[in-house]
Order: structure tokens, then sequence, then C-alpha cells
């Protein structure tokens, strides 16, 4: 499906005010009297708190206020559920221990906050935190996933007898079963590694307080608006339209920005009521790796029942879910690895149980990926294990078993994030294999290229893997599209952005509806002043939930555009056509009303208007999806690895994908090129590191290691397949994380298959070169 | 509070004269002292590259420079490139090659591009991975980046 807008590579609306310096970050927000906040935050991972002497920073030339748990009286309370229990799986265990705004009596994570500063600069509030004299007793930290879930464990929190924060299986067949049938039965423990979301902005909170119009005007990097807007009147006992949250430009989000309820968002709103001033807080990149939430890590020990010829007949999996010290977000992340185990290939029995446990480690909440990376990840190790037991070929395994065209909409058997059975509903995964493997010459690599690499005394291997990605999950979004008098045409939506391109592929959406020049449209997302309904960017949702509200919106403006212009013109509405900016008579071009004027016409001042007509050309909508659109594809790398250093170099890189109908081919690129440098980096780059007591050891860009562009493919070559979703109007799935599922499963079957001469058994989604050198020198020399 | 220093700087062909603390970032002086908002910060600690301004034609990272360091100084931020009216060929390329997504890290790209390209107005490839490799970029996997580079410099030495 391609229009005049539609499915073309329109150029970015919002770039002018980028490339230039002049679009509006959080940070860039003044407002007279402003104060500003630093948070004093824990150094120890797990420790009782025995005093907190704030005397000193009090005193401090510069400062306003200091404020520890202490202080807050009945308004420090534990957070809400950001996400509800998963009590729609039959049997969930959950325990809710929610995010205390500040740490009172214990802290459990190295970077929990424990006091705030309010002062007349940043520099002054740093200053002051220093004065604060924080006396703690240590307590012994819990950081390995496996031995926190022991009984013989240190809590996390005492008043449960475990640190188990949630027990949930699922299965469908009968694995035990299946097991006993099958030829072979392979089994393996792999790790995926702790990663960031690390967006190039960090977060940050601008509040005020108007005393005088008893309203509360709130800018935040955030990808929840309409959650924080809710989530603070709650708090301060505001109704709803005494809140506004803004989100300015954000630079970029990948998940952790979708968490509200932490100690800047709780606490600076009541501080600024009580102050009676505007108060800003920016994250530093510091306290971002520390406290901001990250993702991935977890265990998983799975067992694969196979055929001789390949077929799958089972899949166990029992893993291990790190949830850090609280658990406010649910279960989305370890839902999510459970559900893309299982969701390309055919299994028809399977057991999959989730061990989610507290730590005293930052909280875990979905980052780009979020666990669909670990599912893919695990799964394709299984995979590449059998093939390995069988003798067989890798994308040979893979073939035979990837669910075919035929078989969807394909019910999975397994709850989702979204609470609803999963449905595979559209798309041709083996041809996403089969495009790849020819795209990358994979026959030429094995026959030709590979042999004659050898002999010179070079490296070269290949990884092929396949994935899925569940996107466009609900529950709803929407969006009021109105023509102004002008002609032009707005479109609000509560939906944010943190950089995927919203403001044109909504503005295609409704230009190509009412046949209106493209760079006419002018979107605001994110802004609940200007539509107050929404649930927030996540599970690459946007274009698939929002964009198919904004349609369905569009279209009704255009019905009434056509009512409106049929009566004014005096002719049947099936003689009105839309010209570019006008409404015109079929065949008497002459006989036209431009779109500004009759949206004036549709908003008379004077005169009786009839009872059922609203008035201007304007329209809200809502699309709720039954279940989330599959996207799907297949990934395939050559690398050259030099095993004296165990550098790797990625030569060329292939990825097809599929994400239903496309809607701006150039946006699409650089979604899935994006995500692929976020697999790249996860797969050989950038990893968090806890030690024993619960430091992390990679809180900067020094240490946590972000892929550079000299890391990076010399050329990404993508391939598309478009397989429309039945599930919406426009044929949607989303695209968003995409790139960053398939990269280090691929990366490790690609250096194993380079490092033939040893028996190689890659178990971690992160490597890097010592830890390569490691795995070399444990396998056996063939 | 430690004594002022006065600072004499020119930040975009405009004279600053301002009194300042000694320890006050170059980043922070021009963001908040100037409001100069199109430098922006990511890191402060020298390794994302957001916030990369030119101090007297070089590319430098304004978070490791004290203002006071900048006394008597050049400076250009991105204010200095073009207007939404009228891009800088520089800026049309990165619109044109989807070099931007978020746009957090671009100005610091764009600094650090500018000298480049005056040094090396025909680049090859490598050479301009290797010029953008001290900027971090979390959105585009710097593919695009690369290409708005190589049109940027067939733009300016085409003189369109």
């Amino acid at each position: 499906m391609t229009g005049k807008y539609f499915g073309q590579p329109v150029l970015r609306l919002e770039d002018k005010h980028l490339l230039t310096g002049r679009a509006k970050f959080c940070d860039d927000i003044v407002i007279p009297g402003m104060l500003h906040a630093a948070f004093l935050r824990s150094d120890y991972a797990h420790a009782i708190i025995k005093n907190i002497d704030v005397t000193e920073a009090r005193k401090h030339p510069g400062v306003v206020a200091v404020y520890t748990a202490e202080d807050m009286g009945d308004y420090w309370k534990l957070g809400p559920l950001q996400v509800p229990p998963p009590f729609a799986i039959k049997g969930a265990q959950f325990n809710a221990r929610t995010l205390p705004p500040i740490a009172k009596g214990k802290v459990r994570f190295s970077g929990e906050p424990i006091a705030v500063v309010i002062a007349e600069s940043r520099y002054i509030a740093e200053d002051a935190c220093e004065d604060i004299i924080f006396d703690a007793e240590p307590l012994p930290a819990v950081i390995d996933l496996e031995k926190a879930w022991e009984d013989t464990s240190v809590l996390v929190h005492d008043d449960l007898p475990s640190n188990m924060a949630a027990l949930v299986k699922q299965e469908s067949g009968d694995y035990e079963a299946a097991k006993k049938q099958a030829d072979v039965v392979v089994s393996h423990r792999y790790v995926a590694d702790h990663v960031a979301g690390a967006a190039m902005e960090n977060r940050g909170f601008v509040v005020n307080w108007d005393e005088r119009t008893q309203e509360m005007t709130v800018w935040a990097g955030t990808q929840a608006p309409l959650p924080l807007r809710s989530a603070i009147a709650g708090r301060m006992g505001l109704v709803e339209n005494q809140v506004r949250v803004i989100t300015p430009y954000i630079g970029g989000g990948f998940g952790p920005k979708v968490m509200t309820s932490q100690a800047d968002d709780v606490l600076l709103p009541w501080i600024s009521m009580k102050l009676n001033r505007p108060i800003k807080w920016i994250e530093d990149r510091r306290e971002n790796f520390l406290a901001t939430t990250s993702e991935r890590d977890q265990v998983h020990h799975c067992e694969m029942a196979l055929k001789n010829d390949g077929t799958i007949l089972g899949f166990k999996d029992i893993f291990y879910h790190n949830t850090g010290a609280y658990d406010p977000y649910g279960m989305t992340v370890p839902l999510n690895t459970q559900t893309h185990t299982v969701s390309n290939y055919r299994v028809p029995n399977f057991y999959t149980e989730i061990r989610m446990v507290f730590t005293n480690e930052m909280v875990v909440t979905p980052v780009r990926g979020a666990g669909r990376s670990e599912g893919v990840f695990v799964m394709e190790r299984m995979m590449d294990l059998a093939a390995r037991e069988l003798k067989m070929d890798p994308v040979e395994i893979r073939l035979k078993n990837l669910l075919k065209k035929e078989e969807f909409p394909l019910n999975t058997g397994v709850i989702g994030q979204d609470f609803v059975v999963g449905v595979l509903d559209s798309g041709d995964y083996k041809n996403n294999l089969e495009k790849c493997i020819q795209m990358i010459d994979y026959e030429k690599f094995r026959n030709e290229i590979q042999p004659k690499a050898r002999k010179e005394g070079k490296h070269l291997g290949i990884g092929v893997v396949t994935f899925t990605e569940g996107t466009a999950v609900g529950p709803y979004e929407g969006a009021r599209v109105t023509v102004g008098n002008n002609g032009k045409v707005s479109v609000a939506t509560g939906y944010s952005t943190q950089g995927q391109g919203h403001f044109t592929v909504f503005a295609q959406i409704v230009a190509e509806q009412l046949n209106v020049k493209v760079e006419d449209v002018r979107v605001i997302t994110g802004d609940t002043g200007h539509f107050h309904w929404g649930a927030g960017t996540f599970a690459s949702r946007g274009a698939t939930i929002a964009g198919s509200a904004i349609n369905s919106a569009a279209v009704l403006v255009r019905e009434k555009i056509f009512a409106t212009a049929a009566k004014l013109l005096d002719v049947p509405e099936d003689q009105v056509e839309l010209c570019e900016g006008s409404v015109c008579v079929k065949g008497h071009p002459e006989k036209s009303v431009s779109l500004g004027d009759l949206a004036g016409k549709a908003n008379p001042m004077r005169g009786a208007v009839e009872a059922d007509v609203k008035p201007g050309l304007e329209a809200t909508a809502y699309y709720a999806p039954p279940h989330g659109a599959t996207g799907s594809g297949a990934c395939a790398m050559i690398v050259d690895v030099d095993p004296e250093t165990c550098k790797v170099n990625i030569e060329r890189f292939v990825l097809v994908h599929d994400c239903g109908t496309v809607i701006n081919p150039l946006l699409l690129e650089g979604q899935i090129q994006g995500g692929v440098s976020m697999g790249i980096g996860n797969a050989f780059y950038e990893k968090m590191v806890y030690d024993e007591n619960g430091q992390l050891m990679t809180a900067s860009f020094m240490d946590y290691l972000m892929p550079q562009a000299t890391d990076m493919p010399k050329r990404m070559e993508i391939g598309h397949n478009v397989h429309p979703s039945p599930l919406n109007t426009l044929g949607l799935k989303g695209v968003g994380e995409a790139g960053a599922l398939p990269p280090p499963p691929a990366f490790c079957q690609a250096v194993e298959d380079a490092l033939y001469e040893y028996d190689l058994d890659l178990t971690e989604s992160n490597l890097n070169p010592s830890l390569l050198y490691k795995f070399k020198n444990e396998a056996t020399k063939r | 509070m430690a004594q002022l220093i006065k600072i004499k700087v020119t930040v975009n062909d405009t004279v600053y004269e301002r009194e300042v603390e000694p320890r006050l970032l170059l980043s922070d002086f021009i963001r908040h002292e100037l409001g100069l908002f199109g430098t922006h910060v990511g890191c402060e600690h020298g390794m994302c590259g957001a916030c990369t301004i030119l101090f007297d034609g070089e590319p430098v990272r304004s978070c490791l420079i004290f203002a006071v360091q900048a006394n008597g100084h050049e400076i250009k931020t991105v204010e200095s490139l073009g207007t939404p009216e009228h891009l800088h060929p520089l800026q049309e390329a990165f619109n044109e090659k989807h070099g931007l997504q978020c746009g957090f890290c671009t100005p610091g790209i764009l600094m650090t591009v500018v000298p480049f390209l005056e040094e090396n107005p025909h680049p090859s490839e490598d050479e301009i991975r290797e010029a953008i490799d001290g900027n971090i970029c979390r959105c585009t996997g710097y593919e695009k980046i690369i290409e708005s580079v190589q049109a940027a410099s067939e733009k300016m030495s085409s003189g369109k």
C-alpha cells in the first residue's frame, strides 16, 4: 500500500529544529525562580540505615531545603505497581515489592536515593550532598541469581520467606511424554547478560506548582506521560486536570524512561508545592547507570527433545530472571522471554518456568528488546546445539522447524506481557530465512569463500538465525485530528516520542487521508494538556497502535469534510472530492472551498446548529488490538576472528525483516539499523557488571562500552518482506526492537564457526575479547 | 562561594563578558549562562561527544573545560551553522539521508564534522567512520550518519 505520502520515504519534519539546536529538551526549560535538585545516593548495595544527618547540608549557603524519608511524614508511601501482576496466567505467584520513593530503614541497591537537596543551583545542591553524613550497617549483597533463589540466601526483603519475586509456569502439550519419544535430547545452561538502555539524553524532570491557578505543570523525558500524570495527581490529591505533563524533545528512550514513581517524580512535585517554587532535576550519567532501570540478566536451563531428522518434539526452559531490588514493572520482561522462545519454530510440547528473583541491584524494566532478546538468544543457541548434536547444517534445522505461512493465524498457547494468549497473525518465516541466506550467499560462503579462507589461515565464520518480534500490544492509544482555520491540520496523541520519527509518520497517515501537504500536518505527542488518554511508548507499538487511531480519526474528519462541503456546495456527498488543501465538486474544479474556510463554516458563531452536529472539522478515535501483531525476520553475519587476540570483525551483516505495511521506508531502515547497533553492542561490547558486594563496576562510558562507528559492520544489508497484519486497517506491525534481537546469537554461531579448530561452546549473550579467549582456552582442540 | 572571575569569550561572533565561578564547566556556561541550548550534555566525562564545540576552530568537549579557560578564546556552537529556514549544507545532508533520530548527539557530531570536512573535503568512508568514532549515537547505528557526511562533502565541494 503506497500513496502520495503513505509508504514514501518522506524526509523528517522534526529534523530542522533538531539539526539547528533549536529543539527544546528537558534541560532547556527555564522558569524564573527555579530551584535545582540533587539526590544523595547510597554507596552500599544492601545496608540498614542507622542515621542520616543533614544538619550541615541545611546550613550550606544557597541550600533551600533537604529532605529524607523522615521528613516526608504521611507522604512517604511505597510506589504503585505500574504493570499489574500476571494473574491471567493460572497458578502465577507474584510478590509485589514496589519502589520506595526514597530509602527508609534499609537500602537495597547501590544508587538508591537517600536524601534530596534543593538549592539555588545544581552545583550547590551537589556540594551540599557531600555535607550529609550517612551512617549505615552494611549487609551481604544478593547478586547471584541462582544462589538468590535458594532458601539459604540472604533476603532482599526481610518480610518475605525467600527472594522469590514471582514463579510463573506455562506449558502446552506434554513435554515429558514428548521427551520419551525423542531420538535425542540436548540440554544446556545459558546466560543473557545485563545491559543498559543508555539513551544519550539522561532522564529529566521539571515541575512548577502555580499556587494562584492551582495547577501543576511537569516537563519530563518520559515514555509514559499519561501514567505519570495520573500517578502525580493521585499522590498529590489533585484532580487530573490540575496536572499537565509535557514531554519536550526527548533524546532517546529505549525502555527505561517508561518507569514512573521514582524519586524525582514522587518527591519533586511535593516539594515544589511545599516551597511554592519551580524545581529542575537533570539526571547525570552516573545516576543513569546506577539507578535508572536496566535489563536482560537471566540464566536459562534449557532442554530440547528432537527426532533424528531434526524435528523438534519439545522444549523445556527453567529460567532465573533478575528483577533487581524491587518489581514495580511487573513481569513484562520475563513474559516476553517466555513468549519468544516458542514463537517462530513449531514446538508441539513445551514447559517454561520463570523464577523471578529479587537481588541487590537496580530495578529491571524493559530495554529495547525487552525479554525478547533473551528468548531469541536461548532458542537460537539451542537450535545450534541440536544441529551440532545431529550433525545438521544450522540453516537446515531451522528451515525444517520454522512455522509455515499457511499455519497463521496460530495460537501460541502462551500468555504474553499483554495478558492475552499470543496469536501469530501473519508472515512467511521460511521465506525470511531463504531470502537471508540468498543475500549473504550462504552456499558460496560454505563451498568457496570459507574453504579458501581456511587454507589461507584465516578464520571466517557465518551465523544464521531467525526471530520473531511480538509488537503492538494493547491496551489502546488514541488521537484527535483537527483541521484549522488556516487549512493546516493538527494531530494530538497521548503517545510520546523519543526520536522514532512520529512527527513525520503520523503526519504521513493524516496527509494521505485528507490530501493535504505532509508539512501542513502538525503533530503533538505526549502532552496531557492536548490529549489525555493513552498508555505509553513501549513494545514497538507507536506506528501500529497510535498510528491506527490517528488513521481512524483522519477518516472520520474526511467524512465530516465531505458532509460539510456537500451541504455548502449544494451537491450530493459522492460528488465532492479532496483536492490538495480544498474540497471541490467532481468535474468542476472551479466549484471548491478551501479546507480552512470549511473549518470556519463547521464552527458557526451564530445561528442554529443541528442537535447531533459536533463543532469543527475534528474527530477523536481510539485503537485497541485484540492481541499484538508479530513481526519476523532472519539475520546472518560473517565474522573474521583473530584467534590470538580474539578480536572479531563483522565482515558482512544481513537482516531480512517483515513488519507488514511500511509507512516510511527511510525511517524503517533507520529503526532497524539502530536496533542492530544495540544488538551488536549487546553481543560484543556492552555489559553491566556488578561485583559480589553489589557495586556497579560499569557506571560510566569508560567502562560500559557503547558501540562506536568503527565497531559497526561496513554495511547493514537489509531485505524486506511485506505481509500486512490482518489485525489493523493499515496492515501494520511494529519494528522498533527487531534489529536488537538477532545479533547476539548470530554472533555466537559465527564465532564458533570461525574458530573451527576448537570445540567452542559459547553460552553468554555478551562476549568480549577476554571472555572469548577464556572460552577458547577451555574448549578442546578438534 | 568561590571568588568570581571575569571572562571575555567570543561565542558565534558575539563577545560576552561575564563573571563566573572558576569551577563552572564551559558546557554549563554555554547552555545556562548564554542560553545556547543546542550544545547537549550526554555524559559529563568526555566520552559521548554530544557537547562538542569548536574552540579556536578545533573540536573539543565543552564538558571537560572550565569556562574560565575559554577566556580570550573563540567558540562556535551548533547555532553558528544554519537556521531552520536556511540549513547549512551539512544539516541539509543529515535531513536528506536520515542521519539523526532523537537528535541529541547530533549537534556534537555536526561540530566534529565541520572542521573535519574543512581539512578533508573529499573523505573516504573509512576516514568519516574514524572521524566520528568519538561521538556516541544510540539511535542510528552510524550508517546513515556516514552517508550524510558523504553527501555533505559532495554538496559542499560542488558549492550547492
